[in-house]
Order: structure tokens, then C-alpha cells, then sequence
């Protein structure tokens, strides 16, 4: 039935072949995924090992799994975008259809944001986070499962709209009504927009409270508060971030998902609805949302100095304070996304002076890593190389936002490619970069042995370079007047040339991109070369180097006692020698398939309201709460590993160490 | 130390551990209310020729509405007491009270919202209504999940009994409980108090 709802929606037929491709894609991809575990026995295996495992360090590598898939994806449509963009002026029309171009966009933007970034930090924070305060687990392994499941439902929902439905929402990533409305938008394409973040969002919501409570909860004994790392600091403030702006996104999505399905007037143009308070309160969720993203980043980059400047953080308390301070603000200044809407001057004003308010604890970051490194012993290492590009782009981003926080300069820039150019920077070359620099760095933590450091410089200079040349341009553009979101422009406006050189950047990124997945390829295939027998690859200073790696899954035999904020450093430093040490027994959670089940019912929920099925509204709404109930019934979730087998395990690695 | 210590132990770290991340998810709980109340405000003179809360809400109905739903709030209460104090009849009775009150609430919400439909006064009619239907609705949601909540529970005692672990659950029911009161005082005074006028 769905199927042939598809074939008699109006697809234009320039598109049909694009179509095509993406349903064979993911068909394709899906079958043989599925074909080669069976061909080769793995599906037990995956079950057992990873599908069902609580232990963080799996569930974070499944999420950069997604993460990178998605991350292909967001790039394959920027390829069509750039080159649209690149071609389509005066006579020619360029590959694809207007309607088809909104579709692209908005994909990427979603896809980009809520499944590549929040996958990424999602994932870092799940490896080491733990390790980093000495705990063996988060405060809620079950809980964690289960928001992996959801995210992943989430991006299953992204990736079903290629194949039922053919259509995807054509009203950028953030839907804004009256556009996103039945009324101008009757498609799916809305509906599955709707519903892959909601279930996402609500994965994330989950693993926020999560990671609050792990923080606060599960520190190794000694490590106060301002004896955390700074990346634990920026994550507890991150994830007090997502706690209070994503129930906001939650509340916002249902009552547009309300508008689409049962006819209430909240964002509607008639019957007393209010379209403007959907861009406020989708800002009030979207602007703490980007700095949700940016400031693990921060806490990346300053581990990563750190240890490679062989010197303590320069600033530490202030480090946090300014964490503290840009989380705060970043309440304070939704209102700077749509300046246009005629709040009046004095409240422009005041979100226009917030805006540039945050730029002070955001420069004194900059410079206290810049005097971090200042007189250290600086080794280039990949993820330096990711610090520096991070530092100059940055900055120019910043420059540009606080632009774009004066309300007249930004009556005038705003919707143009100026501001897509100011995003892009600080998210690619803000977030991303920080995180890329963060899998260089904890890789070896996580799987043992090192990446391939010469692929991983020359992916890092490729992904500069690439992103310097894509979005100088746009930049200049937007100054020019060139709007967003264009799929055709008018030959005499004499932008074709800066839009060839910005589709020139995406080539050098996607350079960049292969790199990176040859560094993947060889550094797996040539693991024996550069196996991590210390646990301590780089000399860190914070505990996750103290143990072995890959570290085993209770992480610590024996749970550290911290003193310092640099804990390993200082430990290293006293050049104390592991005496006999005495085990006692562990207690570990027990595998759990919950967290799939409830996932699998959340996506046939959403899947079902979607095309108003109501059957199986009903199945996924008894089953999720079956399944919650037969899980309260089980008692029997934990297991005890005793102290022989962690001696064995523990003598087995310090022996590897020597 | 044996397996059965160590376990309890465990178990008894774990109760802090959830009572706190509990607490936290309750705060992300009160947003999702916040951001409720906040579009009910905006949208309450929208009422776009149709009826407005003055033509339709009747107080002395809603006293008795929160009447109920407080003393079932009390029960609860009564009910933790009983728990601690190991009495699992007591708690189990108390619970039942809990629960047929709590279900007695629901019915006289459905009633209301069903009267208002059929005087032509439906979600789709306004701005207004739409923000009241899902504003009273979503709290009428977490009533009715609490109660599911609450035979999972009654049934899990009935099964195994009072322990550690059932306590633990119960204190977080009553927490969520008590939560759907307070939530509730700031319904009767936004919408309806302030809607009669």
C-alpha cells in the first residue's frame, strides 16, 4: 500500500533516476549487510557482543559506526548542493529539480546535525568519559543502551523515507511553519523530518541525564569537582544543556506533529495560530543545541593541548568558568536567528549585545590554549594538526557571528550565504575538527594500537585547505547578496566563478575524506606496527591513559585515588611502582536486548503515524510496554566477575606492559 | 565478602544513583510542562470565534477534579509510609486507593474533554483550545502512564513482596506522583482560575 502511494506521488522525472539510486542504495546496502552476517555466522556474535552489550566503550564505538555512515551520507548530498550550485546559472538548470534541491538541504542539514555531530559526541563522550573519572561504567548502562538504540532508530527512520515514500521534507532542517504545515507541505517528506529527530531527540535526552548523573555520581574517590578534566567539565555542561533544551525540542515537534495529524492550531496561518512561536521555540531548543555540540569540542582540544604542549592547561578555573558562562548564555540569545521578526529595537538590542557577550568567554578560551602551548615542548601529532586549523578558522567564524549579532548588519546578511558560511565554520571547522582531532587521539585508547599518523596529517591539511576553499567564497557571496538555499541564479549576477571555486573545496574535503578512510584501512590491516603496549601512547596526564588498552571492560581492576588534577601525570611523575595489588570481586551488568526492543517499537510507533496505520500504533504501544514490564519483572541483571578471574586477566595484561 | 553482600551493596549505591538521575529526569519533565504552559499563554486569547475558557470551564467540577487527585497524592504518601515500615498489605491497600483514585481523575478529565467536543468545542476550533486540550491532555498522559506504572508495581508485589529494589521504584512513583499534583495546583490556577475571568 505505501509502495504504491509512492509511485502515484508526482516525482518529477528528471529526479526519478536520483531516486532510483538512493532506494538502491539503501536496499542494497541493507540486504547485503544482512546476507554477509549470515553467510559468515555473525549474527550471534553481533547479538551477544555488541547489540546487547551495557559496556560504554562498545556502545560508543557503535555510535561513531552510525556516525560515519551518516557522515558519508551528509556528503553525498553536499556533492549534489555544490555542484547545482556550480552549474546551474543562466540557461542550464543545473542536475536536479527545485523541489528535489529543498529536499537535499534539508537532509544534509538534519542529517549533518542530528546524526554525524551529536553521533560523534555522543560517541567520544560514551569512550571515554568514563575512564577520564575513574568509574567502570556510566550511572545507567541499561539506560545508555537504549539511547544508542534510539539515535539508531532515528537514523533508520532518515534513511526509510529514500525507500517508502521517495520524499523527504522540503523545508530546511528546521521545518519552520507555516511551510512545514499540511497545508503547504501534504507530503510524508514533514512527517518523516518529524519523527527521526523526535526519536533521536529523545535517545539524546536519555543519555543527558545519563551522563549528568554519572559525572556527578561516579567519580574516582579525591577528584572534587575542579580536580575533573576540563572535558568532563565541558560534557557536564553540555549535557545540563541537553537536559534543559530538549524536552523543548520534544514539546515543539509534537505540537507540530499535532498540526499534521489531528488538525489543532498552534503554528497554523488561520484558526488563531501562531507561526512566529515556533521559531522561538525551536531556537530556544537550537541554540543551546549548537553549543551542545561545540563545547565537548572544547573539552577535546584542551586534553589535546595539554598532553601535547607537555605542560598543565594554562587557566584551568577559568577554562570551567567559561564553560559555566557560554552554557548560561546560551539561553540568552535565541532571539538573534530571526532579528527580522520586528521584536522591536530594545529587543534586538538586548540579544544583539548576549551575542557578543559570549565571544569573551569564548576568546579567553582561545587564548588559554594558545598560552598553554606557549614555551611547552609542542608535538605536531594529528590531532595538533586539527588544533590549529580549529584555532584560525574558528576565530574568523566567531568574527563573523559577532557580525552577524549586530541587528543591522544582520537585517542585511541574514538568509544569506554569509551566515550558511559563518555556521559551516564554526561547526565544521569548530566541532567536527575537534572531534576528528579526538578519535586521533583516544583511538589508541579504544582499539589498542595507533592510526596511521603521516594518512592522518595529510587528511587534516587536506580538510583545512578543502574548507578554507569551499567557504571563503561563500562568505564572499553572502556579502554580495546571494540568498541561501538557491538552486538557480541569474548569469549577469557574476557568481558562477566563486561558486566553482567553493565546489573546488568540496573536491579537496572529499580528498580529505579518502584519506581518511585509507588511514582506517591501513592502520587496521598494519595494527601489529603500531600496537599500544603502554596503555600511555602520548604521554597523557589524565587517567584514561593509566589503564590498559584497549581497556578491559570493568576499565579499572582497582579504582584510582585521585589527588591532582593531572592524576596519571602526577603519578608518573612520584614514578611509583605497581606493587601487588589485591582484587576484589567486580559486579557487572548483565546483556540486555531492552534496549533494542524498545527502540524497535519507537520506530514501528513512528513509522505507523507517519502513514496513519493504526494497527501497528496500537502493537508498538502494547509491546513497548510489555517489554518495560517484563524487564521490572527480571531481578536477575547483574553478574559477579570474581577476584581470581580479574587477577588472571590483570597479570596477563601488566605482562604485556613489560 | 559473600555474593549476597556484595550485591546488596550494590544495590544500595545503586538506589542513591537513580534517585538522583530520577530527580534529573523529573527537571527535564517540569520543561517539557514550562514550555506547555508558555504556548498556552501566547495562544489563550486566540480563540478565533469560538468559545473561550470563561464559556466553558466550570470551577466547582475542576474542585472536585483536584480534590481527588490530591488525596490520591496522600494515599501514596500513606503508601511509602507502609513500605518503609515493611507492611506489605498496608502498602498494597494504600496503593489500590492510589490507583482507583487516580483512575476516578482520569474518567472525570475524559468526561470533560469529551463534553467539550460534543458542544462543538474541539481541539481544531481555536488557537486557544488546541493549546488547552494539549496542555491538560499531557498531563492527563503522565496520570495515565503513572497508573500502568502503578499496576506494574501492585503486580511485582503481589509476586515477590516488598525488597530493596521494589522500595527504591516506589519511592521514584511517589516523586512522579506528587510532581503530577503540584503540575496539576498550576493547571487549575493558569488555566481555569485565570481562564473564568
Amino acid at each position: 500500500m505505501i509502495i504504491s502511494l509512492f509511485s502515484s506521488t508526482s516525482v518529477p522525472s528528471t529526479d526519478r533516476l536520483v531516486l532510483f539510486f538512493g532506494q538502491a542504495m539503501v536496499v542494497g546496502a541493507a540486504l547485503l549487510i544482512a546476507l554477509a552476517l549470515v553467510y559468515f555466522k555473525k549474527v550471534g556474535w553481533l547479538w551477544k557482543n555488541w547489540v546487547t552489550s551495557l559496556d560504554h566503550k562498545k556502545i560508543g564505538i557503535m555510535y561513531l559506526v552510525v556516525a560515519g555512515v551518516m557522515l558519508l551520507r551528509g556528503l553525498a548530498d553536499t556533492v549534489l548542493l555544490r555542484f547545482q550550485q556550480a552549474t546551474s546559472s543562466g540557461t542550464s538548470h543545473g542536475i536536479v529539480s527545485s523541489n528535489h534541491y529543498q529536499q537535499i538541504f534539508t537532509a544534509h542539514g538534519t542529517m549533518m546535525i542530528f546524526f554525524v555531530a551529536m553521533g560523534l559526541v555522543f560517541g567520544i563522550i560514551n569512550l571515554i568519559l568514563p575512564l577520564q573519572i575513574g568509574s567502570r561504567d556510566v550511572a545507567f548502562p541499561l539506560l545508555n543502551n537504549l539511547s544508542f538504540w534510539m539515535y539508531a532508530a532515528g537514523a533508520i527512520l532518515i534513511n526509510l523515507s529514500l525507500v517508502f515514500g521517495g520524499e523527504f521534507a522540503a523545508t530546511g532542517w528546521l521545518a519552520y511553519p507555516p511551510l512545514s504545515e499540511l497545508q503547504f507541505s501534504p507530503g510524508v517528506g514533514v512527517d518523516y523530518w518529524i519523527w527521526s529527530i523526535q526519536i533521536a531527540g529523545i535517545g539524546t535526552l536519555l543519555s543527558g541525564i545519563n551522563f549528568i548523573t554519572t559525572i556527578l555520581t561516579k567519580r574516582a574517590p579525591g577528584m572534587t569537582m575542579m580536580k575533573m578534566p576540563v572535558f568532563v567539565w565541558s560534557v557536564l555542561a553540555a549535557m545540563t544543556l541537553v537536559a534543559a533544551a530538549f524536552p523543548i525540542l520534544t514539546v515543539t515537534l509534537v505540537l507540530l506533529t499535532l498540526d499534521r495529524t489531528i488538525g489543532t492550531h498552534f503554528f497554523t496561518t488561520a484558526g488563531g495560530g501562531n507561526a512566529m512561536m515556533y521559531v522561538n521555540l525551536i531556537w530556544a531548543w537550537g541554540h543551546p543545541e549548537v553549543y551542545i555540540l561545540i563545547l565537548p569540542a572544547f573539552g577535546i582540544y584542551s586534553e589535546i593541548v595539554a598532553t601535547f604542549s607537555r605542560k598543565r592547561l594554562f587557566g584551568y578555573a577559568s577554562m570551567v568558568y567559561a564553560i559555566i558562562a557560554i552554557a548560561g548564555l546560551s539561553f540568552l540569545v535565541w532571539l538573534h536567528h530571526f532579528f527580522t521578526m520586528g521584536a522591536g529595537a530594545n529587543v534586538n538590542a538586548f540579544f544583539g549585545i548576549m551575542t557578543m557577550v559570549i565571544a569573551i568567554p569564548t576568546g579567553l578560551k582561545v587564548f588559554n590554549w594558545l598560552f598553554t602551548m606557549y614555551r611547552g615542548r609542542i608535538n605536531f601529532a594529528s590531532p595538533m594538526i586539527w588544533f590549529i586549523g580549529f584555532v584560525i578558522t574558528f576565530s574568523i567564524g566567531g568574527a563573523a557571528g559577532v557580525m552577524l549579532g549586530v541587528p543591522p548588519i544582520d537585517f542585511q546578511l541574514h538568509n544569506t550565504l554569509f551566515l550558511v558560511a559563518h555556521f559551516h565554520t564554526m561547526i565544521i571547522g569548530g566541532a567536527l575538527f575537534g572531534y576528528f582531532a579526538g578519535i586521533a587521539y583516544w583511538f589508541p585508547k579504544v582499539f589498542g594500537f595507533k592510526l596511521d599518523e603521516k594518512l592522518g596529517k595529510i587528511a587534516a591539511y587536506l580538510w583545512i585547505a578543502g574548507f578554507i576553499c569551499a567557504f571563503t567564497p561563500l562568505y564572499i557571496l553572502g556579502l554580495m547578496g546571494a540568498t541561501r538555499r538557491l538552486d538557480h541564479y541569474d548569469a549577469s549576477l557574476g557568481w558562477q566563478g566563486l561558486f566553482i571555486v567553493a565546489g573546488v573545496g568540496v573536491v579537496i574535503i572529499f580528498a580529505g575524506v579518502g584519506v581518511q578512510l585509507l588511514m582506517f584501512y591501513l592502520s587496521i590491516k598494519n595494527r601489529k606496527k603500531n600496537l599500544d603496549t603502554t596503555g600511555d601512547p602520548w604521554n597523557g596526564r589524565t587517567l584514561e591513559w593509566s589503564t590498559t588498552s584497549p581497556a578491559p571492560v570493568y576499565n579499572f581492576a582497582i579504582i584510582p585515588t585521585v589527588a591532582d588534577r593531572d592524576e596519571f601525570f602526577r603519578v608518573k611523575q612520584l614514578g611509583v611502582t605497581q606493587s601487588k595489588r589485591k582484587f576484589t570481586a567486580i559486579v557487572m551488568p548483565n546483556n540486555s536486548s531492552f534496549g533494542i526492543f524498545m527502540a524497535g517499537w519507537a520506530l514501528m510507533f513512528a513509522f505507523s503515524v507517519i502513514w496513519h496505520f493504526w494497527p501497528t500504533i496500537v502493537l508498538a504501544i502494547v509491546g513497548s510496554i510489555a517489554t518495560f514490564v517484563l524487564r521490572s519483572f527480571n531481578d536477575d541483571i547483574t553478574h559477579i566477575i570474581p577476584a581470581a578471574e580479574i587477577e588472571a586477566i590483570e597479570n596477563k595484561r601488566v605482562g604485556a606492559l613489560l | 565478602m559473600t555474593k549476597t553482600s556484595i550485591l546488596h551493596n550494590e544495590i544500595q549505591k545503586e538506589t542513591e544513583t537513580s534517585l538522583l538521575g530520577f530527580w534529573i529526569y523529573m527537571m527535564t519533565d517540569c520543561i517539557v510542562f514550562a514550555t506547555l504552559f508558555a504556548v498556552f499563554i501566547v495562544l489563550r486569547n486566540n480563540t478565533s470565534g469560538g468559545k473561550s475558557g470563561a464559556d466553558l470551564f466550570s470551577l466547582p467540577f475542576v474542585l472536585t477534579e483536584t480534590i481527588i487527585l490530591l488525596t490520591s497524592s496522600f494515599t501514596s504518601g500513606l503508601a511509602m509510609l507502609a513500605a518503609q515500615r515493611s507492611r506489605l498489605k498496608d502498602t498494597l491497600i494504600w496503593l489500590l486507593a492510589t490507583g482507583v483514585l487516580g483512575a476516578a481523575f482520569l474518567s472525570l478529565e475524559l468526561n470533560e474533554f469529551s463534553k467539550f467536543d460534543h458542544s462543538g468545542s474541539s481541539w481544531r476550533t481555536s488557537g486557544f483550545l488546541s493549546s488547552y486540550f494539549t496542555l491538560v491532555g499531557t498531563h492527563g498522559l503522565h496520570i495515565t502512564i503513572g497508573l500502568l506504572w502503578l499496576l506494574a508495581i501492585i503486580g511485582y508485589l503481589f509476586k515477590k513482596g516488598l525488597n530493596e529494589v521494589i522500595v527504591r521504584r516506589l519511592t521514584m512513583f511517589s516523586i512522579f506522583w506528587h510532581f503530577l499534583d503540584v503540575v496539576w495546583i498550576f493547571i487549575f490556577t493558569v488555566v481555569y482560575l485565570l481562564g473564568v475571568n
